[in-house]
């Protein structure tokens, strides 16, 4: 499996010392990186000991528990930012999670691999089966990403949920594959990716089809209204 | 763990029980009902070494059967060692060589510590069931008088199972600026119903002995027969179901034995009796009886009208909080429920629920993942506590 999908593009994002809650922390990477580089004050939520037990050897602080069982004890804006990073698409009710966190982080990072990703449209297309590839890397039988979706469902759900896209960075991978075409096309859409330093290149040529993964820090609109 | 790593580690050797009082008369300890008693003495017992900052201190407190003696042996011919060796020692999860352990044996206890067993100094008996009700919170003002008297102003870590974690998270309720961590293993903000109902089941145990006489019993026969069923009892809720058949199944004692014989005697009955029997050599059942009503007593939510949040609000150390899933006498959701409040109130806390089946007893159990999480916390908090 990828890891640390996106981890630059976070940490780009947050502003120092703010307060963060990173659902689905993992081994805490992330929040690790983000409390050398940005002083944040950040809390992890993992599933596994193991992820738990890992975020405590880096000193970052993290508790085992289920996302899908509830944020509701939080406050409202209780964080400057809910990361939910390669996560939505792991819950059991995404629409559910997505309301919780629109409440108590007064801003929220989703990023998630893009459904619509030309090469797993090309997939589907050409195999006719469950796309099994880099960015989606299981059988659609064991594969934790149970609810998947494209950066346009992600657009389409504004309205209903009542957010508002503060910011879009839909992005690749840095590297290249063994075929040349596909290859030729990512160069074309992130530009020269032997110029990018960072591990994510950001997609600005239609995105929905030519992004691996979805990012966008949304806001609930009642915030904003307030 | 590597073999390297458990090569390295070591006892903290032959140690010795030392003794603090404190609260002579007219300056009596006032305990949280209003009663007062003195003096009071506490038994303790410290491995490793106070560093010059004193910022290295951990304060280890123990279960309901529990003493001082945490760590190490009595001599060199002693085969037994404290109660959380497993833990405590050179290299272990709490490592002496890095951190300055102290364990003391609670107040109302009878390792050393003053507890019903005690003279009263006003009538020159023991005080029986004339004790007065002590509380967690009582035995943690009495820590607090030992900490004080050792010099120390902040404690790097608090930590404890059961009861222990229960007065753990006392200390950074009552002493929010004495101390920068805390470590509350196998624990509740308060007892179940179900957990009082076997406590109460031990405790007419020791009533309805004979021996018992009121509490009275110091210079005649002690109610044995009472304090050890009291024991197994106990014994049965520390383990889980599935760990108990694990090691003991059905097999009989005596396998020559017939199998028909009402007399014939399964291998957990004399597990447990000889539970029963061990214990009663080294505890007194009227501690038995005073510090169980401190565990049923024990109500976090209670003290704060109610609320477990309310309880949390002006605490200011950063928690580890460990449950074990087997455990169904202090069950994960107790667990969960101090996570919850503390992190709604935006504290600093690590949670885990490690997968185990050896039930409430795991903590003194060898397992590595509880090992190594306690050496991590400590080890960040002490880099955290230092700057």
């Amino acid at each position: 499996m990828e890891e640390y999908i996106g981890y630059d593009l976070v940490v780009e994002e947050i502003p120092e010392r703010s307060r963060v809650l990173d659902l689905g922390c993992g081994d805490g990477t992330l929040l690790f990186l983000l409390q050398e580089n940005k002083g944040v004050n950040g809390c992890g939520v993992e599933i596994s000991e193991e992820g738990v037990s890992r975020c405590l050897e880096k000193g970052v602080y993290s508790y085992q528990a289920d996302i899908d069982e509830g944020l509701s004890d939080y406050r409202d804006n209780s964080f400057d930012y809910v990361i939910l990073n390669q996560t939505i698409q792991n819950t059991k009710r995404p629409d559910l999670v997505l309301k919780e966190v629109l409440r108590i982080g007064k801003k929220v990072i989703v990023s998630f691999p893009n459904f619509g990703y030309y090469r797993i449209r090309l997939f589907l297309l050409f195999k006719g089966r469950m796309p099994v590839s880099k960015l989606l890397p299981y059988e659609w039988y064991n594969s934790p990403n149970i609810h998947l979706l494209t950066i346009k469902d992600m657009k389409r759900m504004e309205k209903e949920f009542s957010f508002k896209i503060l910011q879009q960075q839909h992005f690749s991978l840095v590297g290249e594959g063994k075929n040349k075409i596909f290859n030729f096309i990512k160069k074309i859409v992130c530009g020269d990716p032997h110029t990018n330093k960072s591990k994510s290149c950001k997609v600005r040529i239609m995105p929905n089809l030519f992004a691996q993964y979805g990012f966008f820090v949304i806001t609930s609109k009642k915030d904003t209204n307030q | 763990m590597t073999k390297k790593e458990s090569a390295k580690k070591g006892t903290v050797g032959v140690v010795k029980t030392e003794y603090f009082t404190f609260s002579y008369p007219p300056d009596y300890f006032i305990l949280s009902n209003g009663s007062q008693i003195g003096p009071v003495t506490l038994a303790y017992e410290t491995y490793g070494v106070l560093n010059e900052n004193r910022s290295n201190a951990i304060l280890i407190l123990h279960a309901l059967s529990g003493s001082a003696h945490a760590a190490g042996f009595y001599s060199e011919k002693d085969k037994n060692t404290g109660w959380w060796d497993l833990y405590i020692g050179p290299g272990k999860a709490f490592d002496t060589e890095k951190y300055f352990v102290i364990c003391s044996n609670v107040l109302g206890g009878c390792s050393g510590s003053t507890g019903p067993a005690s003279i009263n100094p006003e009538t020159g008996r023991a005080y029986g069931m004339d004790f007065p009700m002590v509380t967690i919170a009582d035995m943690v003002n009495a820590q607090k008088k030992l900490i004080d008297h050792l010099g120390i102003k902040k404690l790097l870590a608090v930590a404890g199972g059961s009861m222990g974690g229960m007065q753990a998270l006392q200390w950074t309720i009552s002493y929010p600026d004495m101390v920068e961590s805390c470590i509350a293993i196998a624990t509740s903000a308060s007892l179940s119903a179900q957990g009082i109902a076997f406590n109460e089941v031990g405790r007419q145990a020791i009533f309805n002995d004979p021996h018992w006489n009121n509490g009275n019993y110091y210079n005649s026969r002690i109610p044995k027969a009472g304090l050890s069923l009291a024991r197994m009892i106990g014994h049965i809720t520390y383990m889980s179901e599935k760990h108990m058949h694990e090691k003991f199944g059905r097999k009989f004692q005596d396998s020559h034995q017939g199998k028909a014989g009402v007399s014939s005697e399964f291998m957990v009955e004399s597990y447990l009796k000889y539970q029963g029997i061990k214990f009663v050599e080294r505890f007194d059942a009227n501690s038995y009886i005073y510090i169980t009503r401190a565990i049923d007593h024990f109500d976090l939510k209670e003290d704060f009208g109610g609320s477990l949040t309310a309880a949390f609000e002006n605490v200011s150390a950063n928690y580890l909080v460990i449950s074990f899933t087997s455990d169904w006498l202090y069950p994960s959701s107790n667990s969960k429920e101090i996570v919850r409040a503390l992190r709604v109130n935006g504290k600093n806390v690590n949670y885990i629920d490690i997968e185990t089946d050896n039930g409430h007893d795991a903590f003194l159990l060898p397992n590595e993942i509880l090992e190594k999480n306690i050496k991590n916390f400590l080890k960040s908090e002490f880099k955290k506590s230092e700057f």
